[in-house]
């Protein structure tokens, strides 16, 4: 969600009953501010809160001009001070993979697996795994997984940059309810797999990301209406505790991420 | 076209006070064509000073004039045209082009000795005054050449002094701003074409832009012509800040409203009717019940209710980071209240949310005033028991048909008997201690869901299915569950209670009766109340130490119920009529254990670990403010189950998806090992199949005796014909 419509953003998106209390809000206020400030960043998106066994992280995300390039990530402990983390790699999502469990919050806590090694005839080799690491490729994964934006709230420009659509106003209630109006908010990965004919009715300006239809497992993602019918809520069952709200016909749209930052594996099983 | 004929007419007329050669008539007809430029300031103060006669800021004499028109002549000339250009009727093509083309020409020729300064002034001042009056005449409608005579305005070129001869080969404007819009030679020549010939390839062209402009788009019967007046319409209307970057934005709004007219003040918007319906349902919940003195109302509402404080609870769990937003809670707190006038309730609590596919679940914990028993239950019952009497005599009947139509061949009947049910507890006891209403949203209706048996919380342990938000949607899972939502539902509450509701240790104790445990088969007592001396355990210490808080409710056991009891144990009349079978299946079967599990009021310090973490979490809400602060516990084998205790409150609230926290991922359950075939008896043996190498001995054997006896056969025929041939 957007740092500048903070409040706002964490009240509607309070549906899931996890959100802020006062004083982390105050923090996240001030501190976004100057974050957004030292690091000259376009837009700073508060990306949500992973919740450890001895203390939680709040992530922070900040965008620069173009919309879709590789954004940066902060974790703060305390919403006060933010520390940059590194960006994503494929070897670091490999790591990852073996790793289980919750987090710690402790940043330097490390993660000990054995890997088996086939070919040497040595004892086994101990790979030690910071939590750092597994907290960037975590964030990586939801991101590239689950967030998601509405139709029409950026859109690109004919020389290649993506930027945010002053004049979205929201989507009207008919379309609130498809998936189909949903994009992902990443590099399009499915676009070229689409036949002409469905590409001839897309407006290449605002067309230009996945929509959620096609995500796989299908019922992923559960859209219901709250508040009396003038919200609209996608929460994924994929990464439980990822909730995006929208209200049909207006700006304010955003998601937000509060949960344990471990992958519901049982989907299949749960639907 | 009259007016063509008119209006030239009059133009030429005037221009008589020059002198000077026809050629100037050229100038001024080609001036539409030549799109003059001009600065909007300039043109109007033009006619500024045309509308308040002779102005005063006119320094400049036309000295450059090459015709050598004197100043005040072509004052009055433009004065003269400006009138006509308000006069004439609009429906004329040239006309607003033209005069006022002309003065922007002459006043172009002014236009090197005119100091800045003279035009920023006045410029300024006829902007608000006249543009607003020129353009209010001009938009009821427009028209091609005032498209091109707009044009004018978006690139002056002020310094440009050149102007350009009109040898075009369309008649329409070249509309690219970076070429001079008209280049005059320094020696004035002036481009001279005959004037009655050339308006009407004008005309001609003109009308042909404009009925391209009022082509109808494909999609709707707008057209490019009304669009763009409905545009430069708002537009000057609403007079924004430095339109033209706003320009995609108008354009699409005025797109926009141009097919959602706000003009049907009787009809309601149809998208958002469902939005109203519910608004006017939670309308409902904020309107006092009517009737009556208001006084004597508040008074009663002043006394005790039996709604619990939620914007308090609310308040403390917002500390934690956790629960609903305020005015949610608020409209819950009505929503409850609701509830209370409805039913007969006794003592309520909300306890929390969970979250579904399409539609949450909002649960209340209620418990009835005594006496106030529930008839659901006992029609449920009948219902079941009526659907199980139905299965018997259909298998009877079964059995019969095959009886008459094989005497011989009985059906064996199967030996496999069904695990006993353990009993459902009563209500008022163990799980089913309270009773939970459920509704979607604040202001629909409450329902009411079933106790739960234990075989629904036993098969619930088993299955892990998200909740659709309907109640009477079907489990559809494996092994399969004795029921629908609701009772899944129902399973799934009774073990987030048993397993999350904590309280902080010395907040309830136990009654001074204390039943013996030797009677209750040594489960314990199962009762507590309130601790009136309970003093608050300071923050801290709560979040320190685990062995703090304690469970306040009981712990399921194994079997599916809090307090134990032996399936075996059939009641009296059961056990005769089945007593013989009875006695060698007790004998067969194992003995079944007794079942304890942890006492009432534990501390949380006795429960299992998961994986090496501890079961719960706790937090100060904040760590800046300590001494206000509310002790946070959280729950890791149910994510979403929050506690919190501050001073003498505590509170307890779950909010999610309804699921326990298991670190190693789902394995649906096995299906049952394949059932023993039936014993075999002297009614039913079971040989096996000959093998191959049987089957061929035996059929050689076969063969051999055969061959054997036709052989016999044979020797007995000669036998006989040699008898008869003796």
């Amino acid at each position: 969600m957007d740092a500048e419509s903070l409040l706002l953003s964490l009240e509607l998106a309070a549906g899931s009953g996890l959100g802020l209390s006062p004083d982390r809000r105050a923090a996240l206020l001030t501190s976004l501010q100057l974050v957004k400030r030292d690091y000259r960043y376009d837009r700073v998106l508060f990306w949500g809160r992973i919740l450890g066994i001895v203390a939680d992280y709040y992530i922070a995300q900040g965008l620069s001009e173009d919309q879709l390039a590789p954004r940066k990530t902060l974790y703060s402990l305390n919403c006060i001070e933010w520390s940059l983390l590194p960006p994503a790699t494929e070897e670091r999502a490999t790591q990852m993979a073996m790793v289980k469990g919750r987090f710690m919050g402790d940043p330097s806590h490390e993660y000990e697996h054995t890997e088996f090694q086939k070919m040497t005839a040595e004892d086994d080799v101990v790979v030690q795994v910071k939590e750092e690491t597994r907290l960037v490729s975590v964030i990586d994964q939801i991101d590239k997984a689950v967030a998601i934006i509405p139709r029409g709230a950026l859109f690109k420009t004919p020389f290649g940059p993506v930027h945010v659509n002053r004049t979205f106003e929201g989507l009207p209630l008919s379309e609130a309810r498809k998936l189909s109006s949903y994009f992902h908010f990443r590099e399009p990965v499915g676009l070229k797999n689409k036949t002409l004919l469905e590409k001839a009715d897309l407006d290449p300006s605002l067309d230009f990301l996945d929509s959620l239809e096609h995500d796989i497992p299908k019922g992923s993602w559960s859209i219901q209406m709250e508040r009396g019918n003038s919200l609209v809520v996608l929460r994924s069952l994929l990464w439980p505790g990822f909730t995006f709200f929208h209200t049909p016909r207006t700006r304010n749209h955003g998601y937000i991420y509060v949960g344990t930052g471990e992958k519901n594996m049982d989907l299949p099983f749960m639907l | 076209m009259g007016d063509p004929s008119e209006a030239p007419s009059r133009q030429y007329t005037n221009p008589r006070s020059f002198q000077g050669p026809d050629g100037r008539r050229s100038q001024e007809s080609s001036q539409p064509q030549a799109a003059v430029p001009e600065e909007v300031p300039q043109m109007l103060l033009s006619q500024q000073r045309g509308s308040q006669g002779p102005p005063s800021g006119l320094p400049q004499t036309n000295l450059r004039w090459s015709q050598g028109a004197s100043l005040p002549e072509n004052e009055n000339w433009q004065t003269s045209q400006i009138f006509q250009a308000a006069e004439a009727p609009m429906g004329h093509s040239e006309h607003p082009g033209f005069p006022l083309g002309f003065q922007t020409h002459a006043y172009m020729e002014d236009s090197r000795t005119l100091a800045s300064e003279h035009t920023t002034n006045l410029m300024l001042q006829q902007l608000q005054q006249g543009q607003g009056s020129l353009f209010q005449q001009l938009e009821p409608t427009y028209h091609s050449p005032g498209a091109s005579f707009l044009s004018q305005f978006d690139s002056s070129q002020r310094e440009d002094q050149h102007f350009r001869p009109s040898t075009q080969h369309s008649p329409y404007p070249r509309d690219d701003p970076g070429s001079p819009r008209f280049s005059f030679s320094e020696q004035g020549f002036l481009y001279y074409s005959p004037e009655v010939p050339e308006p009407q390839p004008r005309d001609l062209a003109v009308q042909n832009a404009k009925a391209y402009l009022l082509q109808t788009s494909v999609g709707s019967d707008l057209s490019l012509y009304e669009h763009l007046v409905n545009l430069l319409t708002k537009i000057l209307n609403q007079r924004p800040e430095d339109p033209l970057s706003i320009l995609e934005s108008l354009n699409r709004t005025t797109q926009w409203e141009w097919f959602h007219r706000k003009l049907d003040t009787l009809r309601d918007d149809p998208e958002m009717q469902p939005a109203y319906e519910m608004a006017e349902k939670q309308k409902a919940l904020f309107i006092q019940g009517g009737g009556g003195d208001r006084e004597q109302e508040m008074e009663e509402e002043m006394m005790e209710t039996v709604v619990p404080n939620i914007m308090e609870s609310a308040f403390h769990l917002e500390q934690a980071s956790v629960g609903l937003s305020s005015d949610e809670s608020f409209r819950i707190y009505l929503a409850l209240k609701q509830l209370v006038q409805q039913q007969p309730v006794h003592t309520c609590r909300f306890w929390g949310k969970i979250l579904g596919l399409r539609s949450s679940y909002l649960v209340a914990e209620v418990e009835f005033r005594e006496g106030e028993e529930e008839e659901e239950e006992e029609e449920g019952e009948e219902l079941l028991l009526e659907g199980a009497e139905a299965l018997e005599p259909h298998g009877g009947e079964e059995e019969g048909e095959e009886d008459e139509e094989k005497v011989v061949d009985v059906v064996p009947k199967p030996q496999w008997k069904p695990p006993p049910v353990v009993p459902k507890e009563e209500s008022r006891t163990g799980a089913n201690k309270y009773l939970y209403f459920v509704c979607t949203e604040p202001g629909r209706q409450w329902t009411r869901l079933p106790h739960v048996t234990p075989a629904q919380i036993v098969c619930a342990r088993k299955i892990r299915k998200f909740f659709t938000g309907h109640l009477d949607a079907p489990v559809i899972s494996y092994p399969p569950f004795p029921g629908n939502e609701a009772n899944y539902l129902r399973a799934q509450i009774a073990r987030i209670s048993a397993a999350t509701h904590i309280s902080p240790l010395g907040f309830y104790q136990f009654g001074e009766e204390e039943g013996d445990e030797e009677d209750e088969g040594g489960a314990g007592r199962d009762s507590f109340e309130e601790n009136p001396d309970f003093e608050g355990i300071p923050v801290l210490e709560l979040v320190d130490s685990l062995a703090n808080w304690v469970h306040h409710t009981q712990h399921i056991l194994p079997q599916g119920r809090c307090t134990w009891v032996n399936p075996l144990q059939k009641t009296e009349e059961e056990e005769e009529e089945l007593r013989e079978e009875e006695e060698k299946a007790d004998q067969v079967l194992e003995e079944v254990e007794q079942e304890i599990g942890p006492p009432l009021l534990t501390p949380l310090s006795e429960d299992a670990e998961i994986m090496n973490m501890s079961p719960w979490t706790t937090r100060l809400s904040c760590s800046l403010c300590p001494q206000y602060s509310v002790a946070v516990v959280r729950s890791n084998l149910w994510p979403g189950a929050y506690a919190y205790a501050s001073g003498k409150k505590f509170g307890n609230l779950y909010i999610g998806w309804g699921h326990k926290y298991s670190p190693d991922n789902f394995n649906p359950a096995l299906p049952a090992t394949v059932q023993q075939e039936y014993a075999s008896g002297p009614e039913i043996m079971e040989m096996g199949d000959p093998t191959v190498e049987e089957e061929q001995a035996l059929r050689a054997a076969q063969e051999q005796a055969l061959a054997a006896a036709e052989k016999e056969e044979e020797d007995e025929e000669e036998e006989e014909d040699e008898d008869l041939e003796d």
